[in-house]
Formats: structure tokens, sequence, C-alpha cells
């Protein structure tokens, strides 16, 4: 069966896959990164967007040949408890996540976004954002949370 | 607060031994000895009792058993606030258990904003109880009359000071043996030190870091991987399938069981792509009404019952001189419940036992369902709560669980099933359509005259526990049948008084697409006609809106409340509509006012909107709201439901609409059923009113049933327009405008 070796938070990986088309989303979930959700498989919601050498991606759309040897970044390697990424600090302390699904693309999409411009304004979040669906509402609280994790009121 | 979340897998093994808890949340970290100890046979499950609600554990920990569920809602904090508060021990000495048919107690659904209001309530009497009885146990040993005894920090102690006794010591991992007491004293809410506080809600941390087991990230050992295939028309059946069709997938196997179709596999994408490849003929069907007629066809339905829901006053004859009568229709189509995660769920059904992993509302209800259609005994099958994506009521987590439990009988290994986009925008049951005809009458002095509701609903069949399931219809299993909307017929009277005063509901037998309940079920339809209406009413008598509601409002709360919406908007008192309504971008404000069910939570809710006169869109800009549930437990929790409320409703108004032909719905995916976006999200203004000594009320949805009118009315304060019908489209708009203009 065909190898891929990807770099994934950091770790070098190497997955099999018979289909060069499979999604990345199955791969990083295969290997037991869950935080990256299964939204449309269609590219609309960004329920599974995750970093791909540093660009927000939804890992639905990408195949695991394309992201043979590039560093991909999840949640879980964006940060963890004992060494918070700031997003992840403000949205704790914002509280942001209501049912949560949908909060690892949006910290995703953030952190693609404060790693690109330090000091984003409300509408460059927003517009970042815009590729994340949330259901429950808790977009205000978000917003204020990038603003608060790139040293800004919200 | 140090508040971690712990999950396990589940092994086969646990779950031999009877039933070791799988996941717990728990604000204090791990504690595997209570769980450890509580072999699910010995836990009192009787919800009368208190032991069913609360064990004090060995160590001083207390155990909190909730039937209710967190869906994001905050019930994990806010219960173990109200126990702790109650009980009289800190709330990071509290362990929190929720929905495990086998551990935490049957509470009902987790729906209609309950879970505080009843379910919090029985904890909160549970602890009271329980409190009463342990300062008796320490009365005996310390010969201090209980009077003279006080319970605090998780110990009981004079209240003249010197040395108490703590929980564990009076009755440590030994049972109470009481019945909830209800004339068990509560605390008076002036001494309370931990309900109220805005505590953080123990899960976010985990979900903020991706450690958080959700139902689609649970795996047990052994399990096979399985997509169902709907049929391309709702009631088509299945007529032949083509497993050669998937030969190239090796290891992914075809089970149908009558019209159920599925395909099952040890790796998950194998298994996908096995599902887009088989072939299989399905009959054509073609039942479904004509979109486009669906107000007609309501409103003309054949066998439609009529009932009086509210009958008040007598009419002012003849009429007072210069009052106006008015008459307006409103729809609300069907909506999804939208979720972000398709549904999921994981079964291990064997020959005399079933577990199923699931992240619906109705853990116990569904026990009840699915022993039926599994031909199990109720108590050999067991339901055990993971979180979802957010469902509002019932998305397509009651059937995802159905059809993992039917595959893994059909197997004999634990299954995991996962809904795909186009299954969950097509095949979860909908919020039902309603339609609302009112015509009222008002004097110039903003009397309301005469006030007449007419709706058409489909009707909920009596004693339905659940919905009918998908997968037991199709593999003719015994299922439910009937329609659950939830009680979509309230509010529809305005809370203002009336000479004369008539709800009358025409209850369908039928409904287009599966009803199922939606968030703050029926409510947003009927306040959004009610409350605009009222401000036709207003409008008409060239009233200002908050000062005709004022003029007809008893309630003092509610008086207040309006009161407070008109200081949080800076209102400045007008009719409607404002000067500009012909400007490019016409702008406006509106206000509406809800008392949820006539008997709960009080919202006042204020929108400033642009409208864009060119393109149709509308904008809210600013949305304000004053809010007054009663006692607040826990106010981050609330603002945030509130918040939560507000923009889901706003999307359902702006947004959504299911689209369906004569055979399927067609609005499958995130295009053709937008919700709404960052770049449209308005700034938010919420004043929580908190009002210790009274009960609590629903916070989850009683804000939802404010927006329709809001937004609406703001609209036509804007521009001179009436939307009536949702969802409030550019299209739709842009038509409204120009033929007003023409």
């Amino acid at each position: 069966m065909p190898k891929y070796k990807l770099r994934v938070n950091g770790i070098v990986r190497t997955v099999d896959s018979s289909d060069a088309d499979k999604p990345l989303l199955y791969v990083l979930r295969g290997l037991g990164l869950t935080a990256t959700k299964f939204g449309c498989g269609l590219g609309q919601c960004g329920a599974c967007t995750v970093l791909v050498d540093g660009t927000a991606v939804q890992s639905c759309q990408t195949t695991v040949a394309h992201a043979q040897g590039k560093a991909i970044t999840t949640l879980e390697g964006l940060g963890s408890a004992a060494k918070p990424h700031p997003i992840q600090t403000a949205f704790i302390d914002e509280q942001v996540p209501q049912c949560g699904y949908c909060t690892s693309g949006m910290i995703m999409s953030a952190a693609a976004l404060l790693s690109k411009k330090k000091k984003p304004s409300e509408s460059d979040i927003r517009a970042a954002l815009d590729v994340n669906l949330c259901r429950c509402g808790t977009h205000v609280r978000a917003v204020r949370a990038v603003m608060a994790a790139s040293g800004q009121r919200g | 607060m140090n508040a971690t979340i712990n999950t396990q897998r589940f092994s086969r093994r646990a779950l031999l031994k009877g039933g070791a808890l799988t996941v717990g949340f728990t604000l204090i970290g791990l504690h595997k000895g209570a769980f450890a100890q509580g072999a699910a046979a010995a836990r009192v499950l009787d919800n009368k009792e208190v032991d069913a609600f609360l064990a004090v554990n060995g160590d001083g920990i207390v155990t909190v058993y909730c039937g209710k569920v967190d869906l994001g809602q905050g019930l994990r904090i806010a219960i173990p606030q109200i126990a702790a508060e109650e009980l009289g021990i800190d709330v990071d000495k509290i362990n929190y258990v929720e929905g495990d048919t086998a551990l935490t107690p049957n509470q009902g659904r987790t729906s209609g904003s309950n879970g505080i209001q009843r379910g919090g309530m029985q904890i909160r009497q549970a602890a009271a109880t329980a409190r009463k009885a342990l300062i008796e146990l320490a009365a005996k040993r310390l010969n201090i009359a209980p009077d003279d005894l006080i319970a605090a920090g998780g110990e009981v102690r004079p209240k003249a000071g010197g040395a108490g006794i703590r929980f564990a010591s009076l009755i440590g991992s030994r049972r109470f043996d009481l019945k909830l007491d209800p004339k068990a004293p509560l605390k008076d809410p002036a001494s309370y030190t931990i309900v109220g506080k805005p505590l953080r809600r123990p899960d976010v941390a985990a979900k903020s870091f991706g450690t958080a087991t959700f139902v689609h990230d649970f795996s047990v050992p052994n399990m096979q991987h399985a997509r169902v295939i709907r049929p391309p028309a709702i009631g088509a059946t299945l007529t032949s399938v083509d497993e050669k069709s998937i030969e190239k997938f090796p290891g992914v196997k075809v089970v149908r069981i009558k019209d159920f179709l599925a395909v099952v596999g040890a790796d998950e994408w194998s298994t996908e792509r096995a599902a887009r490849t088989l072939r299989a003929q399905w009959s054509d069907w073609s039942g479904l009404p004509a979109q486009d007629r669906l107000a007609d066809t309501m409103r003309t339905e054949p066998g439609s019952t009529q009932q009086s829901l509210v009958s008040k006053g007598k009419p002012v004859a003849p009429p007072p001189p210069n009052a106006k009568k008015l008459a307006a229709s409103y729809f609300w189509p069907m909506q999804s419940h939208g979720s972000i995660g398709p549904s999921c769920a994981v079964a291990d059904v064997r020959a005399d036992a079933a577990t199923i992993w699931t992240a619906s509302q109705g853990m116990h209800d569904n026990q009840v369902t699915y022993a039926r259609f599994l031909g199990l005994p109720k108590d050999k099958v067991r339901l055990i709560y993971l979180e979802g994506s957010g469902c509002f009521g019932m998305n397509g987590h009651e059937d995802a669980a159905a059809d993992a439990a039917i595959l893994s009988r059909a197997v004999g290994r634990p299954v995991r099933v996962q809904w795909s986009r186009a299954d969950e925008h097509g095949w979860d049951p909908k919020g039902p359509p309603q339609l609302l005809d009112i015509a009222g009458v008002v004097g110039a002095d903003g009397q309301i005259h005469d006030w007449r509701t007419d709706m058409w609903i489909p009707q909920t069949t009596k004693g339905l526990l659940n919905i009918p399931l998908l997968g037991p219809q199709a593999a003719g299993l015994d299922n439910i049948v009937g329609l659950n909307t939830g009680l979509i017929s309230q509010n529809g009277d305005p809370p203002y008084a009336a000479d004369h005063m008539q709800v009358v509901v025409h209850w369908l037998k039928e409904a287009p697409l599966r009803p199922a309940p939606l968030r703050s079920p029926g409510k947003p339809a009927n306040c959004f006609a009610v409350e605009s209406f009222t401000d036709e009413l207003a409008a008409a008598a060239g009233i200002d809106p908050i000062e005709f509601r004022l003029r007809g409002l008893k309630n003092p709360r509610g008086i207040e409340l309006i009161k407070r919406l008109a200081v949080l908007m800076k209102w400045q008192t007008r009719s409607s509509p404002g000067a500009g309504t012909n400007a490019a971008v016409a702008r406006g404000r509106g206000m509406s006012y809800v008392h949820y069910k006539h008997s709960e939570t009080f919202v006042a809710m204020g929108m400033e909107v642009a409208v864009e006169r060119a393109s149709g869109k509308i904008k809210v800009e600013r949305v304000a709201c004053a809010h007054d549930c009663g006692q607040i437990i826990n106010p981050d929790g609330v603002r945030a439901q509130v918040e939560g409320s507000i923009l889901q409703t706003i999307s359902r108004v702006l947004l959504e609409e299911v689209k369906f032909d004569r055979s399927r719905v067609s609005s499958v995916d995130w295009s053709s059923y937008p919700i709404l976006r960052f770049s449209d999200v308005p700034k938010l203004d919420i004043d929580l009113v908190d009002r210790p000594t009274e009960p609590p009320l629903g916070a989850g949805e009683a804000a939802c049933a404010a927006v329709g009118a809001a937004l609406a009315n703001a609209v036509y304060d804007a521009t001179g327009v009436r939307l009536r019908t949702v969802p409030f489209t550019p299209e739709r708009v842009k038509a409204e405008l120009n033929s007003k203009a023409s």
C-alpha cells in the first residue's frame, strides 16, 4: 500500500493509504487526532480547519497526497493545558465554546490570522472566521477572544 | 477553578463488570473511587429518592447524578452550583455524572429550557432533604438541637462555634434512604455564596484544547464503521442492491434489512467510499406537497380539527368611532436543526443486552424506544450520553443511534454510524411549518378592542416518547407512529389587555416532512406573528411601539423589563415608520416583548437594522435584550444562552428555509441552506435581571421567541414595509420594497 510522510504537530508520521485522494481529515482522525471535526466534507463549514504549512485549510478538501511532506498543525498541536496557545487561553477566559463542535476549526482559523497579522481589526477577525459556521451562536465571544489573544480589548 | 474533564474509553470488560462509569465530568479531577464503587446495579434510580441524585462518598466528595444532559448550555456547572449551595459544600467537592440510564435518574428529556427550572429544582430539593438529614444526624451525635447547627464547607457544625462533623463521617458511602421532602427547608437566597456566581463551565477547556470526547470521537474495541444509505425519495422502497458494485473495497459489506440499506467496514474512509459507490435501485415516490403552495395546502387541508385555545372577554359592539380594523397573515417555514456535525452514534448490541452511546437529549425516553424495537427488556438497554454537535431539539441523533443499534445487532459487533452532511440536512426531523392569521381592532387610544389568532399547525400525537425513527421504519421493526412537534401552540395571544381575545388552532393531521421539536418549539413563529401584529396595531393608532405595549401590560416584571430595554436602546418615543424610509440604506429600530408561555421567562428585545434598498439585504447592526429568568444560577451561563438564542434565531429569520421538491429535501448542504456567518453578526447588549427570591426559569430558548418580530418591526420602522413571511431573504425584501414603491 502506498505510504505518505507527513509532519503532524512536529512529528513525522508515515501513513498507508490505498487512495491518494483520501482526505487529510480522515488521516488525522485515524491517527487519534480527533480535535479536527467532520462537518460537511464539502469545504463549506470550517469544522475541519487545520494549518498546512501555516495556512488555514479545510482538511476535508486536502488529500493525503497533497499533504505529503508538509507541516500539519491541528488543535492538539497548537497548544495544551500545560502550554496553551494564547487563543486557547482567550477562548477559555471568554468561555467561548458551547457545544464546542466548531471550536477547533475556529481556533485554527484564528491562529492562521494571528500568525500573519499580530493586531487584526475586528473586521479582519470576522473575515478570517467567516468560513467557520457556528450553530450555538458563540460568534461575539469568539471575536472578543481573538482580540484578547492579540492583546487588544474586544 | 481547576476544572477538568476526564474521559476514558469504555472497554468490553468494564461493560461486563457491571458498568463502571465511562465518562464523567468532575470539578475536582478524576475520582475513580466513586465510579468503581458505583456498580450500576447498586444505584438507586427512583427519582423520588435522595440517593438517586446524591451520594456522599467516604472521602467527602459528593457525587451528583443528573438525568438531564449538558449540550453546551452549562448544566454541568449550574447543577453542581445548585447542589453545592443547598447542601453546604464547596462546588469543587462535587463530582458530576450525567445522562446514563444505568446511573442517573429519569428527569425527563433535556428540553423546553427545563434543565434548571425542573431538573435543577429536583436536585435542589434532594440536596435540601439531604442537608436536613445530615443536620439531624449531627444533632444526635453532638447532642445539640438541629436549629443550632449549620451545614457548610462539607460539615455540620454548631452555629455558636466549635468543632463540626464532616459529611463523610456522618453518612459517607451509605445511603440516605430518604424520599425527596418537598418541605425540607431551602436556604435563604440572601445567604447564597455559590448560586449566582459566573463560575466557569468545566468542559470549555477540553473543548479548547481538543481533548473533549464527542460521540463522533468515541470508539470501542472491535468497532466497525457504518454508513446508512437513505433512499433518493422519502417514501421510496428498495428494489435491488448490487453488492458486487463495492467489491473493490475489501472488508466492506452490505447490510440490507427490507428497505434499510447500509455498508459496514473496519476502515472509515473505505466504508465512506463504498457508500458512495454502492449501486441500488429504489422505487419512485413523489408524495410531498408543492412547496410554493404550502401555506394554501395547510389552510385548506381536509380533516383538520379546530380547537379554541383562548376565549376571553366579549366584543365591543359597535366598535368605537376612529377604531381601526386590521388583518394579516404570517408564515414560518420548515427549518432544520442545522447541526454543524452530522449525527453520529455508537452501539454494542448483544443477544441479551445493549449499550448505546448517543448525544440525544432524551436518554430515558430513548431507552424505552430502543428496547422496543430491539426486543429487549428496558433495563437491558443502557444509554450513555456523550456530547455531540449542538442539536437544539431532536436532530438526527435519535435516528443515528437507532441505525447503529440495528447494524450492531446485524453484524454482531459494535458499530459506529456517521451521517453525512446531506443525511443531516435531508433527513433530520424538521421544525414544522406554521401559518397564522391575525385580525384585530384597535382604538385611537391604543386600546385593543378585539383580537383573534387562527393558527394552522401539525398536531402532536399524545403520549409519544419519541419521533418515528428512520432505521426501524425502513427495517420493518417496531416503530413509533405519529407526529411530535413540541409545544408549538403557545403564545398565540398577546400579553396585552384586550376587550375580546380569541386564539383558535386548526390542528393538521399531517406535516410535509417528519417534524420534531426545534429550539423554542413554535414560539419564534407565534411571537413573530403576535408581536408583529401588535406593532401593526400600534402603527395604525399612531402610537410609539413601547408606549403602546406599556398601556396594555399589567405584569410589573414585564413593565420593568420594557422600561429597561428603552434605556438600553436609548429609545426615542415616536410612532413607526420613521423618517427616511426611502433612503438607499434605510435605518430603523423595532422591539418586541415576550412572556414565554405566559408563565415563564420575560424578554424584551430591540433591534437596529439597516436595509439596503438596491439589494434587499438586511443588516442587523445591534440587538439589545433585557431578560428576566428569575433567580440566576450562573450569570455567564445565562448570558451565553441568550447570546446564542438571539444569533441562532436571527439566522433562522433572515436565512433559513428547508427546500423540497415532490420527492425529497433539496437543501442538503450549507450553500442551499445557509446560516449566519461571522460577518453578519450584530453587536449584542444584554441586560440580565436577577431576581434571587423568585424561582429560576429557563434561559435556553425564551429569547428566541422575541427575535422575529423585533427584526421585522425594525425593518418596518426603517422602510415602511411589513415582512410577514420568514425568511427575510434579500430577494423577498427587495420584492416587498418594490411592490410598496409601485
